[in-house]
Parts: C-alpha cells; sequence; structure tokens
C-alpha cells in the first residue's frame, strides 16, 4: 500500500476517532450535568437569539439552547445506537450459537432467514417495518435490530464451526474443559476483534439511520432534542437561520465518519472483512 | 452462458416470496389491525358491528393460508386494493406518482455516472498526487453526510442566497437540478472510489503489461482495455446501491417537496395506510430484484470473462 494510505488508516486515525469519540460519548453521558440550559424548556422571550455569553450557539425557534440540545442529541443518538448495537449482538450471539453448535436443519433454517434479511435492502426493510409498527422510537429501535442481528449471527456461526474442530478447541475438550470454558476462554477471544469492527460500523449505520428516520418524522418525535429531529424543526428558518439546520448536520457528519473511519482503521489492523 | 442466466432469472422467485410472507407475516404479528386502521383512515367510529364487516371484507377472518394464497394471488396480478386513505385504487394513484421519482432517479444514475468515472480515472491516474487526496477526501466526506443535509445545504446556499434556482417543487429543468444533485452525491463518492480501486488492480494485470510492452498508447491502453472492465463493477454496484437510491430518493423527496412516490409512501406510514406501504416495499424489492438481474447481464456482456469463470463477481 502506498504511505499515505497506510499512514491514513493507520493508529493515527484509530488515536483520533477513538478519543473523538470518546469525548462524544462523555458529552452524552454528562448531559444532564454539563448543559447549560433545559434543552426542551421554552423561552419564546429569548427566540431565535444569536450567540451570546448566556447562550454559546443561540437559541432556536422556541428559545431553546441550542447548545444543550446538541448535547442531549449525543445521548440520544449514541445511547440509542448502543442499545441497538447490543441487542444485535443479544440477538446475533444467540442465534449464531445456536446455529452453530446444533448444525443440521435449525442451523440451515437460521442461515436462510439471516440470507433472506440480508438480501432485502436493509433501509427498504426498516421503512416496511415502521409502516407497520408505526412511527415512534421503540419501534424504530425495534426495527433497526431486526435487520442487524443478521451480521452478528452469521459471524459467529461462521466462526463456530471454523473452530470448533480447531486442534486448540480439540485440546481443550480432551483435557476436560466445559463447553461454557471452552466459548468464555478460547472462542469470544477469537471473535472479540470482529465484534468490535462490525459494532463500530453498525453504530455509525445506526446514528445515521436513526436521524434520517426523525427527519422525515418517523423516529424520535419533538420536542425530544434528536439531531435528525431538529434539522427537522429547523427547516422552516432555513431563510433566516440556517444554522439550526447546520449544527446538527455537522454533529451527524462527525460522529458518523468518526465510526465509519475507525471501523475501516480496525478492520485494517486486524485483517477482518467487514460485514456488508 | 444460457443456464447461467436461466439460473439466475429463477433466483429472483425466492426472494419475491420471501419478502411477500415477510410482509403477511408482520401485518398479521403487528399491532395494527387492517380494518382498524382503515376505519381510522376513513374517519368511521369503530365499533364491533362494522369491524366485522370490515375483517370479513378484507378476509381477515379466514385461514391464514388462505390469506396468505390470495394475497400472493392479487401480488401477480398487481391488485395493491384500495388506499384506506383517499378509498382510490393504490395502483392508480402510484402510477401517478412514479413518474416523478423514476426521473428524479435516472437523473442522479446519470449524473452520477458522468461525474465520478472521471474523479476515478483522475484519481487512479494521479495516485498519491493532490488531486488524487482531494478526491478521496471529498468521496470520503460524501458517503458520511446526511442526504437531508447536504439538501438543505444546497437549497440555502443556491436557491435561497444566490437565487439562482428554484427552492422546491417539480415543474422545470430547472427544479431537477438540485434534487438530483443531492441523491446523486453520495452514489458519486462511492463510485469515485469502487472505480479509483478497480482501475489501479486492472493496472497491475498483465494485458496491460503486454500493451505496453506492444508500444501502444498509455491513452489507449487506459480508455480501451481498462476503463470498459473498470466500469463493470460500477453496474452491479448500482444493483447493490439501488436500495440505498430509493431511500435516498424518499428523503430528497421530502427535503425538496418532490412530488414522487416517497414522499407518498411517508404519508402512507404516518396514516397507516397499509396496502400503500405493502406496494412501496413489494414494489422495491422487485425493481432491486429485477436491477441486479439486469446489472448482472450487463456486466457479463461488459466482461466476458465472468461467464468463463461461471459466477458473477461481488460489487
Amino acid at each position: 500500500m502506498n504511505n499515505l494510505s497506510s499512514r491514513f488508516k493507520g493508529k493515527r486515525v484509530i488515536m483520533i476517532c477513538g478519543s473523538l469519540l470518546i469525548l462524544f460519548g462523555l458529552a452524552g453521558l454528562l448531559a444532564p450535568w454539563i448543559s447549560p440550559h433545559d434543552p426542551i424548556r421554552v423561552n419564546l422571550a429569548a427566540k431565535l437569539s444569536p450567540p451570546s455569553w448566556e447562550y454559546l450557539l443561540g437559541t432556536d425557534q422556541l428559545g431553546r439552547d441550542n447548545l444543550s440540545r446538541l448535547l442531549y442529541g449525543t445521548r440520544i443518538s449514541l445511547g440509542f445506537a448502543s442499545l441497538i448495537f447490543a441487542a444485535s449482538l443479544g440477538v446475533g450471539l444467540l442465534a449464531g450459537v445456536v446455529s452453530g453448535y446444533s448444525g443440521g436443519w435449525l442451523d440451515a433454517a437460521l442461515m436462510r432467514l439471516c440470507d433472506g434479511i440480508m438480501s432485502f435492502p436493509s433501509m427498504i426493510l426498516v421503512f416496511g417495518l415502521i409502516g407497520i409498527l408505526g412511527p415512534g422510537l421503540s419501534q424504530l429501535v425495534i426495527a433497526l435490530m431486526l435487520v442487524q442481528w443478521v451480521y452478528f449471527a452469521r459471524m459467529f456461526r461462521n466462526m463456530i464451526v471454523s473452530l470448533k474442530e480447531r486442534n486448540f478447541i480439540t485440546a481443550a475438550r480432551i483435557s476436560g474443559s466445559s463447553p461454557w470454558q471452552i466459548m468464555s476462554r478460547h472462542l469470544i477471544p477469537n471473535i472479540l476483534p470482529s465484534i468490535v469492527v462490525i459494532g463500530t460500523l453498525e453504530m455509525g449505520w445506526a446514528i445515521m439511520d436513526i436521524s434520517a428516520m426523525s427527519f422525515l418524522g418517523l423516529g424520535v418525535q419533538a420536542p425530544t432534542p434528536e439531531w435528525g429531529a431538529m434539522l427537522n424543526e429547523g427547516k422552516s428558518f432555513i431563510r433566516n437561520h440556517p444554522e439550526l439546520m447546520l449544527y446538527p448536520g455537522l454533529m451527524i457528519i462527525m460522529v458518523v465518519a468518526s465510526f465509519n473511519l475507525l471501523g475501516e482503521a480496525l478492520s485494517e489492523r486486524y485483517g477482518i472483512k467487514r460485514g456488508s | 452462458m444460457g443456464v447461467y442466466i436461466g439460473k439466475r432469472v429463477l433466483a429472483i422467485i425466492p426472494i419475491i416470496l420471501f419478502s411477500s410472507l415477510l410482509m403477511f407475516v408482520m401485518i398479521r404479528v403487528g399491532p395494527v389491525d387492517p380494518a382498524e386502521a382503515y376505519l381510522a383512515a376513513a374517519h368511521i367510529q369503530p365499533d364491533d358491528e362494522v369491524l366485522a364487516a370490515k375483517r370479513h371484507e378484507f378476509g381477515l377472518d379466514q385461514p391464514l393460508l388462505t390469506q396468505y394464497v390470495q394475497s400472493l394471488g392479487r401480488l401477480l396480478r398487481l391488485d395493491f386494493g384500495h388506499s384506506y386513505l383517499s378509498n382510490m385504487p393504490v395502483w392508480g394513484e402510484v402510477a401517478q406518482k412514479l413518474p416523478a421519482t423514476l426521473q428524479l432517479a435516472s437523473a442522479s444514475i446519470v449524473l452520477a455516472l458522468v461525474v465520478s468515472i472521471p474523479l476515478g480515472v483522475l484519481a487512479a491516474i494521479y495516485k498519491n498526487r493532490l488531486l488524487d487526496h482531494v478526491i478521496r477526501v471529498f468521496a470520503y466526506i460524501g458517503a458520511c453526510v446526511p442526504v437531508f443535509w447536504i439538501g438543505y445545504l444546497l437549497m440555502f446556499f443556491i436557491s435561497v442566497k444566490l437565487e439562482w434556482l428554484p427552492v422546491e417543487g417539480r415543474g422545470s429543468v430547472q427544479h431537477l437540478i438540485l434534487p438530483s444533485i443531492t441523491l446523486a452525491l453520495w452514489l458519486i463518492a462511492i463510485y469515485a472510489r469502487l472505480l479509483r480501486t478497480t482501475v489501479l488492480e486492472e493496472l497491475k494485470e498483465a494485458y496491460v503489461r503486454y500493451a505496453r510492452a506492444r508500444g501502444i498508447k498509455e491513452r489507449v491502453i487506459l480508455y480501451k482495455y481498462v476503463l470498459r472492465i473498470a466500469i463493470a463493477p460500477l453496474i452491479t454496484g448500482l444493483g447493490i446501491n439501488l436500495g440505498k437510491l430509493l431511500t435516498g430518493a424518499i428523503i430528497v423527496e421530502q427535503v425538496f417537496s418532490w412530488p414522487g412516490f416517497g414522499r407518498y409512501f411517508i404519508e402512507a406510514i404516518i396514516n397507516r395506510d397499509i396496502p400503500v406501504i405493502q406496494c412501496y416495499v413489494m414494489l422495491s424489492v422487485c425493481v432491486i430484484a429485477g436491477s441486479n438481474l439486469i446489472a448482472d447481464l450487463l456486466q457479463l456482456f461488459l466482461d466476458p470473462r465472468i461467464a468463463r469463470k461461471g459466477r458473477a463477481s461481488q460489487g
């Protein structure tokens, strides 16, 4: 590879994106304590005010502090993306382990189900599910989880099938380790890098999808400060106050780009083919 | 080759069957009763008698298998029923909205090809030089930017500030420019990256060395041999990316008030208009499966090595 690309995708990217994401994570976690104002308290007297010491990034059409709303938006985006990640990891782990260990018809059926869901373009499936379940945040989380678990299931299943017969597993089995010990001491450490890579990329997708659906009014509903929903609320003020749309968009780009770059750099580092 | 084409055509059937089954199961398992959704959309106060009558009309009181077979039959006849909201046949309403979406999508695809092919080739020729870095940074950012955000940004600068183009709606060619640029940007980003990689890979192949040894001009090698093969993955890529293009179109239509199928679909979701939702999902599945097939066949034509290998390479 050429040197810029390897430098570009190397340690430095992991460091920069990782620390940026940790910063965002802290901002989200600490939002209730570090936000200067209540993100949903309406104050019409101060509506659409320019940046000042009181309101560092100004206020929106209802006089709510933009900075506080962005900070709470971090909490919502990262929080729900993590929830989707955890849920799809859990479901995928269960399905993959069952599939990989049992083999036979159950394995075949589960893997055909995964094929089916993967052959479906994921966002169309999310739209269809939201259409049937109805708009709303919990429905969106369920829909995104239902699309994403298959990548984990496929990964866990393939790894278990290929690792099951490897010598070190057989050695562990012969020396009397229980299935649980084999799982926790030998299998899980082997697949941890893949979980991190797929998870990082999925976090980026989930944040993008949550914001897109909320922008369309199908996910997080106003007045909750989610970036996509904020953009949706700010769009009527495009003429005179484009900053209402600018800020949330920049937040989405920074977080999604960090997750994508980090995921790619990690997958290069560990030599893992990406899921999807 | 004939066997390969036949196999590819037959492979579509399970995909469509699977998605229709999935839709059917989801509607039955989902929290919304179609009869109730209908009455709510039609502003009829639901009582037990009306509900039971509606359920009977929709065939909801019949065994599940009969219902599924019937819904498949209707699907084959392209009968998607009546919209709960307007009580008009869904297919008729969709046929009205579809041209706007097709216009937007095809304009974006053409734009994406026209812009990304030179960008990708330039990036490959000037590998690791300034131009390459600029194109790659652009491509990188383009893939992470939310479609709706870039749409409003373009609208703000070009329509509101500079007043060069209309803000929203559909009608003249000017109306088409911003929505199709918005929708194409993301595709350009993906394509430019993909093309750069394939051109660089192809340039390492033996036939390029041979052509160079024979003294064929670098430009001829690039445009006549390499590009022809490097474009093939773009076409398969289109089949794969069409799903994202369709959902992108939903968002772009919303941003620019473009009166297409995507906006109609969002309205349907908000109003729980189940026949319209079902129609959108099934149609997009068919379109995507169909275009994947066409993409594979086109690629076969562009790069005959694939048929000899006996498989379609993945983009």
